[in-house]
């Protein structure tokens, strides 16, 4: 069977998967963004319980394996009540895992901005929330967004775990072709080159356009 | 089925998970050992003399680094055979996982190299130093210390990385609690002591490794005790 015939069988089969592939990126995306920011903010606070909270999340999440958290939202919550689809599953344990690497990106970012930004901000009677919301979360996209860029070029190679909880993404579906055909070279050769393409042609040049767009706004021409 | 934990259950495949954890520490552990060489080989190939072959051997890089470890996991282990070359498990997940953090360890060898100040480099050349001898004295030892966070943190990355081997069979802390789960049907004692060995393995190293950082940044001078 030449390669022509492979993807002329199962060529559809793979793109649907990659379709799949490419809604649990989206949606572990928004979330981890979603909770880098609250946590990165939460681990600056001054009431220490607010700072601890952010604290033991973000070391439990960095501390264990990405797939050991995943089998855990899927197998083990169920004990406790919880029963979640594979693919909210998969979602947010990819949301919550990320979110923990991220949420020290938006720390770091934070303590970068200069210091004289705050006090600025303070001298002008801005309130606190004001302050954060006005004048620092949007000096801190420039710093970062190439981090975090490449978080999500990880977490786009990370989405390739979920199959492992039977959610039928790319990584499933070939795995699925492998077991069946036995072209284990096409199949995963296949996988590997649509992950490619997905990173380096669509989700680097998106991040790029962002990292362009956030220095414009802060009147940063190119960083 | 019995809801809750049970401490019964967890005493009994306490033993085989230790066991296991032995397995999962010799996989992080040879896995890095061949990162760091393979690491290095990424790096000399991406400084030859050749243009074309510097290119070739970045777009590897780049190609290794931006596709699923569980994928290239799978193609090892699925498509050596078919070219006859039948390897275990073990050794296929060694060489993937070498493979895979070699490119993230040239990259962090690579951004040691540049951080030495390109001055350094012409006052050797003043000096009429080799090249071998102003690697061997003045280079690298000044990169070393900038390479050791990074160097670290892949360590910590791997660790956490090898329940992946489970996948194609390898017996390691992961696959274990896999099997002991499915055996007696109750996953919840297995994968959270799983969560909690990885937990109290690594938040350690990851202290362990800030704490190098802060002491190569106060030898260095970048801070003050």
């Amino acid at each position: 069977m030449t390669y022509f015939e492979f993807l002329n069988e199962h060529g559809i089969t793979l793109l649907l998967g990659t379709v799949t592939t490419v809604k649990v990126l989206v949606c572990s995306m928004i979330l981890y963004v979603i909770i880098s920011l609250i946590f990165g903010l939460m681990r600056l606070s001054k009431n220490p319980i607010i700072q601890g909270t952010a604290t033991v999340y973000i070391e439990f999440f960095r501390g264990t394996s990405l797939l050991v958290q995943l089998f855990w939202a899927y197998y083990v919550l169920p004990f406790f009540g919880i029963s979640l689809e594979a693919f909210t599953a998969g979602v947010v344990a990819l949301g919550l895992n990320f979110g923990a690497y991220g949420a020290e990106v938006v720390r770091a970012g934070i303590l970068a901005v200069p210091k004289g930004q705050w006090e600025a901000a303070h001298s002008l009677n801005f309130t606190p929330a004001k302050r954060i919301k006005r004048i620092i979360i949007p000096q801190i996209f420039p710093i970062i967004l190439p981090p975090a860029a490449n978080l999500t070029v990880e977490l786009l190679k990370a989405t390739a775990l979920v199959a492992l909880v039977t959610v039928v993404d790319l990584t499933f579906e070939a795995k699925q072709i492998n077991s069946i055909t036995w072209l284990s070279a096409q199949c995963f050769g296949t996988a590997l080159l649509i992950y490619y393409i997905m990173a380096r042609f669509a989700l680097v040049p998106f991040l790029r356009w962002l990292e362009v767009l956030a220095a414009r706004k802060v009147g940063k021409e190119k960083i | 089925m019995e809801m809750g934990w049970r401490w019964d259950f967890t005493y009994e495949i306490l033993p085989q998970m230790a066991i296991a954890t032995f397995n999962t520490i010799l996989a992080a552990g040879v896995g890095y050992a061949i990162a760091l060489i393979v690491g290095l080989f990424f790096l000399l190939a991406q400084r030859t003399p050749s243009k074309i072959f510097n290119w070739v051997n970045r777009e590897i890089v780049e190609f290794i680094r931006s596709t699923p470890l569980l994928i290239q996991l799978f193609f090892v282990y699925f498509v050596l055979p078919q070219f006859g070359i039948t390897l275990s498990a073990w050794v296929c997940g060694m060489i993937t996982i070498g493979l895979h953090f070699g490119t993230y360890m040239s990259e962090v060898y690579r951004g040691a190299l540049e951080g030495v100040s390109k001055t350094q480099w012409e006052a050797c050349r003043a000096l009429n130093f080799s090249t071998i001898y102003t690697y061997r004295r003045i280079v690298l030892p000044q990169a070393f210390p900038i390479a050791i966070p990074g160097m670290g943190n892949y360590l910590v990355g791997i660790f956490k990385d090898t329940p992946l081997l489970s996948t194609i069979g390898v017996a390691e802390l992961f696959h274990a609690a896999t099997a002991v789960g499915g055996y007696n049907y109750r996953y919840l004692e297995p994968y959270t002591l799983v969560g909690i060995i990885f937990l109290t393995l690594s938040i350690p190293a990851a202290m362990w490794v800030r704490k190098l950082e802060r002491d190569v940044n106060i030898s260095q001078g970048k801070i003050k005790k």
